[in-house]
């Protein structure tokens, strides 16, 4: 059972402002995915890795060769506020 | 009550900038002050739909850094997303590697290693002041260039006890690193970065103690100062009583003060899951081998061999081992004629250093590593004195040049035999009447005076055996 107080703090590393609503909504909703996932733990998993990958791909890596970066005013077209040629933005510290 | 004594555990985590020539997961090219937001593309922008491609050369990197600390490589690593909120992660998650990292274990001198993983580095923001818009210190400027850029951490385990021994362990690391060509390892300009876990106990103890976290300290000095100044403080707070706050801080080397950095808890929940535009890394031999073949000799080997085959002392072997610049100009000095190799190694690691300063690279001065070799050959075949071949080194430093030139055009050449020497010793004696007398009366101790004043008569190209002997020869002792 997910309670209202996980829901809200998942809900603010997230960022996420919920309604009163929102949060006993998703208070349901969520208990019923983690009830969904409980039934895993009742198959016998001993010595099975957990999946991290759906795909059987290994070491797709790319040789160290420079590409051409983004013009400047091209990466800062669509930033919200700029200044001194940087994202401006609300500071972390504040 | 009997006070308790206290022993610092510390360990270290540092994130290393590699030197690839292309971000981590983005082919631009790595950025080394160039103007802001111009080594950017979509993908270290953290722009939606695009897709992250590791750097295979920093993975190669980071198999020679594994293999270099002895560490177990992992045949199958996988990256993890660190997720935070911050404006320096466009993503909203750091690609990072969490329970499958690239290596394990190892130990580099009396340091164990837990773990080196690979990630990327954060991009770099500007704290402004008022601008026209907003008020003072509310805004950030974030420049992209430095995210992205590959990132080797290595943590270490909590085998450090003290201040001192941080820091010259991190030195043995950065020479190590330096050898390995994998980093520019700058502490100043943040290619070195590191952090400190310190917590205290009482001696004798096994038990860990609330540990705290020191965040990037940027040059030896402040590691040092940094961890002392932390260790003193929960002490402190022991004694008194009280009990540490497991929280991360910041030490301000201008005020020695300590503040709390990130005081919301949430911050430290990251939810690691794995990346899933990332494949797992599996380590082929051919990958291993190249890496084996690209490792260079490293400190340790290197110090290892000025003992055994140059019969160096252990203190002459570590220093020109751990700088590793020193021992470079060390080994080509040598190599250039006949010296011998302890009195080459004393004047490299004590005069030389002592004039070019602090963390120079003799390399870059003026002084031709033969120069120097003839300088200590000269001195070894007592045609210069200890004391005039201090002054020629003073000389080769400023102006560079020929020794024995120097020597000559200076007049530094060693006084020579007795018929020189003879009568300056009688001036000295002469002049030194009461120091004579307590001579002749067996007090050997003043001997000094006579010799000093010789040595200044004759700008100290005099051989203090030789004045000693003349002494005793003329007062009939």
């Amino acid at each position: 059972m997910i309670d209202r107080e996980q829901v809200l703090h998942v809900a603010r590393l997230a960022r996420l402002e919920l309604s009163e609503d929102e949060v006993s909504r998703m208070s349901s909703e969520l208990s019923k995915v983690l009830d969904h996932i409980e039934k895993i733990s009742a198959l016998d998993l001993d010595g099975v890795p957990a999946t991290t990958h759906v795909v059987e791909v290994e070491n797709a890596l790319r040789p160290d060769e420079p590409r051409p970066s983004l013009p400047r005013e091209v990466a800062l077209a669509s930033a919200p506020a700029t200044q001194d040629d940087g994202f401006l933005v609300p500071s972390p510290q504040a | 009550m009997s006070a308790v004594e206290y022993e610092p555990v510390i360990g270290l985590e540092i994130h290393v900038q590699l030197s690839t020539r292309t971000k981590m997961f983005c082919g631009c090219a790595l950025s080394f002050g160039e103007p802001p937001n111009t080594r950017t593309c979509p993908v270290c922008l953290g722009l939606p739909g695009t897709l992250p491609v590791a750097n295979a050369e920093a993975i190669h990197y980071g198999l020679m850094i594994g293999m270099a600390l002895g560490c177990d490589l992992a045949p199958r690593s996988i990256f993890h997303r660190k997720n935070y909120f911050y404006p320096d992660l466009p993503k909203g998650y750091q690609i990072s590697q969490y329970d499958e990292p690239l290596c394990r274990g190892g130990r580099l001198g009396d340091v164990r290693i837990h773990r080196v993983h690979l990630e990327e580095d954060a991009a770099k923001l500007v704290h402004v002041g008022a601008s026209g818009r907003l008020h003072a210190s509310d805004a950030s400027i974030v420049d992209f260039n430095r995210g992205g850029t590959p990132l080797a951490e290595i943590v270490t385990e909590p085998d450090v006890r003290s201040a001192e021994q941080a820091s010259e362990w991190l030195k043995l690391l950065r020479t190590t690193l330096r050898q390995l060509g994998v980093s520019d390892v700058n502490m100043e300009e943040g290619s070195l970065r590191c952090d400190a876990n310190i917590s205290v106990r009482p001696v004798g103890t096994k038990e860990l103690g609330t540990k705290t976290e020191l965040k990037n300290m940027n040059s030896f000095r402040f590691i040092e100062r940094g961890i002392k100044a932390e260790v003193e403080r929960q002490i402190g707070i022991l004694r008194d009583g009280g009990q540490v706050v497991q929280e991360t801080l910041h030490y301000d080397p201008t005020t020695g003060a300590i503040t709390s950095l990130r005081s919301k808890e949430e911050a430290h929940d990251y939810r690691y899951f794995p990346e899933p535009d990332l494949t797992p890394v599996s380590i082929t031999q051919a990958m291993l081998d190249r890496a084996r073949e690209a490792l260079p000799e490293l400190p340790a080997a290197r110090e290892a061999r000025f003992k055994d085959e140059l019969g160096l002392n252990g203190e002459s072997a570590r220093l020109l081992a751990w700088r590793a610049e020193l021992g470079d100009y060390f080994e080509s000095a040598l190599s250039s004629n006949g010296v011998e190799a302890q009195p080459l190694a004393n004047w490299v690691t004590n005069e030389l250093v002592q004039r070019l300063g602090g963390d120079a690279d003799p390399a870059e001065s003026k002084v031709e590593p033969s120069a120097l070799a003839k300088l200590v050959a000269l001195v070894g075949e007592r045609k210069v004195t200890q004391g005039a071949a201090k002054q020629v080194l003073d000389k080769l430093v400023a102006e560079g040049g020929d020794p024995q030139a120097i020597v000559e055009a200076e007049g530094l050449g060693a006084v020579g035999g007795a018929d020189e020497l003879a009568p300056v010793v009688a001036a000295a004696l002469e002049a030194n009447p009461d120091i004579a007398e307590r001579l002749r009366g067996g007090d050997m101790k003043p001997i000094g005076v006579i010799v000093g004043h010789v040595m200044r008569e004759t700008k100290g190209r005099a051989d203090g055996g030789e004045v000693t002997r003349l002494v005793r020869e003329q007062l009939g002792l």
